[in-house]
Formats: structure tokens, C-alpha cells, sequence
């Protein structure tokens, strides 16, 4: 980095602004810190009422059972944070799920279908960032394109439920590791291996930043040289990849492919992301807290089928939580704006 | 000084949906030198700044950066080609620290990490330069607007700097910090950095610059070295004397029954607004053009705005028709029948979606109500009789509005507002940016609807058309009346002093 050298300020002169003090939390964290202290109120409130709730069990299969949500979640948070939605993850995920099963119906070796999911996933999501970028359509509506011809293609590659018997894709769900209270599986694994490289990537390399800057404002990033047009693109095929790797996990959680699968995820990934914290509007949010997000939705789920309550109330309390999510949001950015 | 321009801008032609923006201008920047690019609203700066810096291209014309054609085909290339710039409106990140926004698209990296500790530490010398000592790892909406322009600063000097260029970089900074960045951009001088300020502070402009170009309705006015151009001889250049046939005017008069006796349609006593306007007192009687003078940044569209209900009071009484009244909205204003056409031709008035006929009914519809909804035959009535009474060209009221020229769309939004049969027209530059046909056809115009007693508040940037339209003349500087004055009394020389703040 080249600078030009500026002689130093006389000392008389020096317009003081006002540090800040040192041990603020920063305003973006905010929503996420709610959102750990919901799931912290959940759990305690569970436990309080159920009797016997965290228990090491409860709390791993809490990880497991939401492994393909937790990586849905961190490829929305790319999306989100660059200003724009991505409604095809689900019906992608669902796609890849039924292309892998047929193909390994039809004997191709899983060396070639896992590879082959995270194409078809990085293709979709390349098709939506393209439109977006270059051809000026909403993201709403490019990925609802997205969503209806993955969905559209589910139906193409077969009606009926294609079952999944090859033995590494159902080992990543059925391997257990650990003790019989404590386990995490392969499935488990990656999901948090794909927060930490989305949170790294978030936080730590020019892409990640530049993802940022687009969703706190566009023109300025373009004006700022920074590369627009690419990113905004990438984002989209991240979400494309991340569905396609959901797509594996859900195979090898249900060990099947089915055409109607994952109907309504992309809108249970949408809130867990913001729940944890994400502005929709972009340009504020962590990958950390989308994990918190989808524990706090999945926590949810959880306590309701504990109530033996219908399962139409998960999607209630969601709806009610992510309404009053949204609102504290607006409320601190607005704060934040009167400064 | 080294031998020629850095940059050599030569016949620059810039064109938007109709609107020449920039034609032929000649531009030249020097090492070493601060050069001003002055001109009033319109006048093609922004357009020309953009084209220096990547933001939009040239329809006609060169680019020449070291004497060697230049790809300056996004913000990125100009920057690698060594232009920095600062932009008029503050074009930062404000979810993002300070640090980023100084660094961001060239951070320190660490195999391909960012070092954020590295990062905070040359962002934190960078805004130490400037004198400016806050913590970069805060967010920079924490901060106030005067800290965040020279943050924009400093991003632009962490580059490998050739050009930096300025657009109006101390809109919000206070005495000290204008002379810090003073400080700064002499020092960048002596380096042989080529900077081109733009500021519509005349005191500033003198204090740093070297040499100045004037541009009037995107057209070079010329090329002077500062010490050889009086402030009062800038101004002149900056707003023009176009020589108009005046005979078109020459029957003009001014009503008696304006004189004292009457009760003035709209009455403001010390009306202000918290750090917009201070407390203002302004009246207009029945049949009466107003006229307001200044420069940019005066006061002129403030005081516009107010009187028509587009941004409410502060403080201060509003009388229409002698009874106080609180105007919420341009709706509440046109209740009351003042109307209001805005400087913003683009953003805030013509629709360009909609056809000409569309335009012209939209006031009106609005005003009876969605529900109401007029019959076609009523509005193919009504816009093909005012597009005869206007002369708009072309007279298809089915064109889009967008495709008309400047001219043609102001008089189809005075079309839209005269629909109303407004009893206070509030014209904010209805000249601005037109050629001088319509320019000659929209003065007449307005001098006629006068006549026919109406009351019409008239702005413009260009003294002699005020002078020439007006019948009493508010003149503004620094947000201030200076001069309120039957617009007989007053000479474009003493106009022309009062607005430049020279002696007379």
C-alpha cells in the first residue's frame, strides 16, 4: 500500500471528535445478543416446564436434526447481508436431494453424485445471480424463478419417493459419535464446519467485506471501486452451493429423495437468519447468529412436539417471534440513525 | 511546474434522455495546482466530475490522463489510473467501522486474511493526518457528519494519489476543519498531487485555488488563473447575461392595487426552520411576482419550500389570507391554492413513465380525490387545452413525459399545477437547465398568468432574468434577506454585488 505522505497536524490545531468509549458493544451485535438471550429464556423456560429438557440428548439432536437448516442458514446470511433474498433454497435442496437418489439408483458411484449436488446447487444459484446482477431483476423475483424450476425439475426427475440406500450418504447421519449421551454425527459436522467457514469468510477476506458494503449501500461500494458486479453474483452461487450440501444432508437424514421435500424451508431459513440477527435490508449481521437463530427455531419445533401440540403452532410462534424480532430491529436502526 | 495537463478533458459531451448535460467542454487539470471548477446548480460540474472519475462516459470527446488515453470505464479503473475522490454526497458505508471505510477494497491481508489489527493501526495514521483522532474500529454512523466527510477524505489519500478530487468536501466541516484540510491539501500541492476542488463557498474557493474553471449550463465559460479574475467578474461568468429579446416583456406592470393597502394573500413573520432557515419574514399580495435572488445554498429554495408546505415550520407564523394556518404537507398547501413546482424537474416532479396527458390530470385527480375519478373525454379536454395554451411541442398528449424536452416538461408540470387553479405559484428555477426559446416562452408565460392576477413566487440562479420578471425582488445571502426592493430600484450591478457580498 503506496500512501502519500502528509506533513503532521500542527499540534494547535486538531478538530477533537469525541472518542467513543472503548467497551461498547457495537449496535450490530445487538440483535444477535437477543437472540441468545431468547434461547437462553427457552431453555430455561422449557426445562422449567417439561422437567427433564436439556439434557445432552435433547441439545445434540438439537444440532443434528437442523444440521441441512444450519447450512441453508449460512449461505442465506451471504444473500441477506448483500441486500437481496434468496427463495429457491428449498426447492434446490429438495432437487439435488432427488437427483442424487436417482442417480445412485441408477448406479452412479457417490464419488460423482456429492460433486454432482454441489454443481447443480452452484448452477441454480449462479442462474438467480445473474439475473439479479445483469439483468436488473429483483432478487424476490429471480429466485422465485429459481424455486419453481427447481421444483418443476424435482417433479421431472420423478414423482414418487426414490429411496437412498447407499452407505455413505446414510452413514453421515447414522455414524455416531461420542458417547450414548453427548454424539455429533458427520451430518452435525459439516453443518458447523459451514458456519465457521462462512463466518471466517465473513469476517476475514475482502469478499466477505465487499458483501457488507453492498448491502449498506451499493452505489457508494461501486463508488468505492470495490468489485459489485462479482460478489453480488457469488452470493447467490453460495446459497446455490449451500443448498446443494443441505441437499445432502436432508437426503441422508431421510433417507430418501422426495419431490415435495423441504416445501416452506426457504421461509423457515429466511427467518431463522433474521431472528438471528440479520438486517433484512442488508449490510448488518453475523453467520454466528444465524446458528443462534436456527437452535432458537429448532428449540421451538422441539417444545411444541414435547406440548404434543398440533405442529401448525411451530409456524405461530415463529411468525409472532420473527414480528417481534423485526420490529426490535427497525427500533435500533433507528436509533442508530438519530445520531 | 512540470509540462503539460495530468488530465486533459477536450470536447466532452454528455447527454441524458434529451438533456444535454455537458457539450464541449475543455477541461485541464495540473500537478501541483488546485483548480476550481465553479458554476451554479445545472451547470455541469457533477456531470463532468463523474466523467473524470469513472462514474459515467462521455458520449463525445476524450479523456487524456498524462497525455495518454484513458480507460476510465468504472470508479475502479480511475482509481487504479491514480484519481481519488471524495464525493459531494458522503459515499460511505455507515454499517461498517471507520477503519473499512478508510481501507476498504485495499486492507492489509495476511494470506489472505485481513489483518484487522494492521487495518486499525493505518487507518487510525491516515485520520491522524487530517487531526482527526477517533477509535477506526467504531461504526461509522457513530459519528457525525463533519467526521465523516474527512473520513472520505482520508480514504482518498490512502490511495496512491495523483488527482484527489474534491466535490464540495467542506459542506459540513466547521472553521478548524476547513483549515486542516487546507493544511493537507497544500502539503498534497508541494507533492505535486493535481487537485480539483469544487466548493460554492466563494471565500474558499479564493483562499486555496489556483486556478479556475467556469461552466454555465454545461458550457465552457473559460479557463482563468484566480489571481487575475475579480470575485464580482466570477459571479458574472457563473450566471450568465443572455441577451433576450425584451421587448417580449417590455409591457410589463406592476398592479396598483399591490400597494400597502391590501391584504397580502400569503404572509410569513419570521418563519424558520432548525438548521435549514432562520426566522424569515417574506409577504406576497394578489397579482404580485416575487422575485428571489442568490446564489446556491442562500436560502432562495429554502424559503420555497416552506411557504408551499414541502417541509413544515419551525417556528414563526404563516398567514394565508390573514387567518395562521400550519401547512403539513404540499397537499394542505394546495388546498389553500398555493402550488408548488420544484428545481428537481427529474426527481420531484415529472413522472416520465406516464404520457403528457397523464401528467397534466395527476394534480388535478389527486385533488378531487381517487375516487372521483375523471372521465377520458374530461381529461383529453383538459391537457389538450393547456398544451395549446403552453405550446407544447410535441403536441401528442399521449407522448411519454420522459421523452420531452427540458423545456416541454417544465411547461407540462406548470400545466399540472396551473390545472389547479392555484391562487400562489411557487416556481423553483422554472428555467433552469432549458434552452433560451422556452426559457424566453416560460418567462412570458409567467408575466402573463400574472397579469391575469395571479401571485407567483419566481426563483432563478440567473440575476437578469429575476430583475427582468419581477416585480419586487427579495434578495438572499447566507440564508438571509439582504434586499427586499421594488425590482425598479435595483440595477443587475447592485444585484450582482449584494449576492457576491463584495463592495457595491
Amino acid at each position: 500500500m503506496s500512501q502519500t505522505n502528509v506533513a503532521a497536524p500542527t499540534p494547535t490545531a486538531g478538530p477533537a471528535t469525541k472518542r467513543p468509549p472503548r467497551l461498547r458493544i457495537r449496535t450490530s451485535w445487538v440483535p444477535v445478543l437477543a437472540a441468545v438471550a431468547i434461547l437462553i429464556i427457552m431453555f430455561l423456560a422449557a426445562q422449567l416446564y417439561f422437567g427433564r429438557f436439556l439434557t445432552p440428548r435433547l441439545l445434540s439432536s438439537l444440532l443434528v436434526d437442523n444440521a441441512y437448516l444450519m447450512v441453508l442458514a449460512a449461505g442465506m446470511t451471504f444473500v441477506i447481508l448483500s441486500g437481496g433474498i434468496d427463495l429457491s433454497v428449498g426447492a434446490v435442496m429438495a432437487f439435488t436431494g432427488m437427483l442424487a437418489a436417482k442417480l445412485l439408483l441408477i448406479g452412479v458411484p457417490v464419488a460423482v453424485v456429492i460433486p454432482t449436488m454441489l454443481a447443480a446447487g452452484a448452477v441454480s444459484g449462479l442462474i438467480i445471480g445473474i439475473m439479479v446482477q445483469y439483468f436488473d431483476v429483483q432478487p424476490f423475483i429471480a429466485s422465485l424463478a429459481g424455486m419453481f424450476l427447481a421444483r418443476g425439475l424435482c417433479f421431472v426427475v420423478s414423482l414418487e419417493a426414490i429411496q437412498v440406500k447407499d452407505p455413505t450418504v446414510l452413514g453421515l447421519q447414522s455414524t455416531k459419535l461420542g458417547d450414548f449421551e453427548w454424539y455429533l454425527t458427520p451430518t452435525g459436522i459439516i453443518a458447523l464446519v459451514v458456519i465457521a467457514i462462512a463466518a471466517w469468510v465473513l469476517g476475514y477476506t475482502r469478499f466477505g467485506r465487499t458483501v457488507y458494503a453492498i448491502g449498506g449501500n451499493v452505489h457508494s461500494a461501486r463508488l468505492m471501486g470495490l468489485p459489485v458486479a462479482r460478489s453480488k453474483v457469488l452470493v447467490y452461487v453460495i446459497s446455490g452451493i449451500c443448498a446443494g450440501i443441505a441437499g445432502l444432508l436432508f437426503t441422508s437424514y431421510t433417507a430418501a429423495g422426495y419431490s415435495l421435500n423441504g416445501i416452506g424451508t426457504e421461509l423457515d431459513t429466511i427467518a431463522a437468519v433474521v431472528i438471528g440477527g440479520t438486517l433484512l435490508t442488508g449490510g448488518s449481521g453475523y453467520a454466528l447468529g444465524s446458528l443462534i437463530g436456527v437452535l432458537v427455531y429448532g428449540v421451538i419445533k422441539v417444545s411444541i412436539t414435547f406440548l404434543g401440540a398440533d405442529s401448525s403452532w411451530t409456524r405461530i410462534t415463529i411468525g409472532v417471534l420473527l414480528l417481534a424480532f423485526v420490529v426490535v430491529q427497525r427500533l435500533i436502526v433507528r436509533r442508530a440513525n438519530r445520531h | 511546474m512540470s509540462e503539460g495537463p495530468v488530465v486533459e478533458v477536450s470536447g466532452a459531451r454528455v447527454q441524458f434522455a434529451g438533456d444535454v448535460a455537458l457539450d464541449a467542454v475543455d477541461f485541464r487539470l495540473f500537478a501541483g495546482e488546485v483548480h476550481s471548477l465553479m458554476g451554479e446548480n445545472g451547470a455541469g460540474k457533477s456531470t463532468l466530475i463523474r466523467a473524470i472519475t469513472g462514474v459515467l462516459r462521455l458520449d463525445a470527446g476524450t479523456i487524456l490522463i498524462d497525455g495518454q488515453p484513458a480507460d476510465l470505464t468504472s470508479p475502479a479503473a480511475a482509481q487504479r489510473a491514480g484519481i481519488s475522490t471524495v464525493y459531494q454526497e458522503i459515499d460511505l458505508l455507515p454499517n461498517l467501522s471507520v477503519a473499512e471505510n478508510v481501507l476498504l477494497g485495499r486492507e492489509p491481508r495476511r494470506w489472505g486474511r485481513i489483518d484487522w489489527k494492521g487495518m486499525r493501526s493505518m487507518a487510525g495514521e491516515a485520520l491522524a493526518r487530517l487531526g482527526v483522532d477517533i477509535d477506526p474500529a467504531s461504526t461509522l454512523s457513530t459519528h457525525r457528519l463533519a467526521t465523516q466527510q474527512l473520513v472520505a477524505i482520508a480514504r482518498a489519500l490512502t490511495a496512491d494519489v495523483k488527482v484527489l478530487v474534491l466535490d464540495e468536501p467542506t459542506s459540513s466541516l466547521d472553521q478548524d476543519e476547513v483549515a486542516e484540510l487546507f493544511r493537507v491539501i497544500r502539503s498534497l500541492k508541494e507533492q505535486g498531487v493535481a487537485i480539483l476542488f469544487v466548493s460554492h463557498f466563494l471565500e474558499q474557493v479564493y483562499e486555496i485555488c489556483d486556478r479556475i474553471t467556469v461552466l454555465r449550463n454545461g458550457r465552457l465559460v473559460g479557463e482563468y488563473m484566480t489571481t487575475d479574475l475579480l470575485r464580482i467578474e466570477l459571479v458574472q461568468k457563473m450566471l450568465g447575461r443572455e441577451v433576450v429579446d425584451l421587448d417580449l416583456l417590455a409591457s410589463r406592470t406592476v398592479p396598483d392595487a399591490m400597494s400597502t393597502e391590501s391584504e397580502p394573500i400569503v404572509s410569513a413573520t419570521g418563519i424558520s426552520r432548525r438548521g435549514v432557515l432562520p426566522p424569515t419574514s417574506v409577504e406576497i399580495f394578489e397579482g404580485e411576482l416575487l422575485g428571489l435572488a442568490g446564489l446556491l445554498g442562500s436560502g432562495r429554495t429554502e424559503i420555497a419550500r416552506l411557504l408551499s408546505g414541502v417541509d413544515s415550520i419551525d417556528g414563526g407564523v404563516l398567514r394565508v389570507d390573514g387567518t395562521a394556518t400550519h401547512l403539513h404537507s404540499p397537499r394542505d398547501a394546495m388546498l389553500r391554492g398555493i402550488a408548488y413546482s420544484s428545481e428537481n424537474r427529474k426527481i420531484e416532479g415529472i413522472i416520465g413513465e406516464l404520457t403528457v396527458r397523464e401528467n397534466i390530470t395527476l394534480a388535478l385527480q389527486a385533488q378531487r380525490g381517487w375516487f372521483r375519478r375523471m372521465s377520458r373525454a374530461r381529461q383529453d379536454e383538459l391537457s389538450a387545452s393547456w398544451i395549446e395554451a403552453l405550446e407544447i411541442r410535441p403536441s401528442d398528449p399521449e407522448k411519454l413525459a420522459g421523452r420531452l424536452s427540458g423545456g416541454n416538461q417544465q411547461k407540462v408540470m406548470l400545466a399540472r399545477l396551473l390545472a389547479l387553479a392555484p391562487r400562489l405559484l411557487v416556481l423553483d428555477e422554472p428555467t433552469r437547465g432549458i434552452d433560451v426559446g422556452s426559457k424566453v416562452e416560460i418567462q412570458k408565460l409567467v408575466t402573463d398568468l400574472v397579469e391575469s392576477g395571479m401571485s407567483v413566487i419566481f426563483i432563478s440562479a440567473e440575476l437578469e432574468e429575476v430583475l427582468r420578471v419581477a416585480h419586487r425582488v427579495l434578495v438572499l445571502r447566507d440564508r438571509r434577506v439582504i434586499i427586499n426592493a421594488d425590482a425598479d430600484s435595483l440595477s443587475l450591478d447592485s444585484l450582482l454585488a449584494a449576492v457576491t457580498k463584495a463592495d457595491a
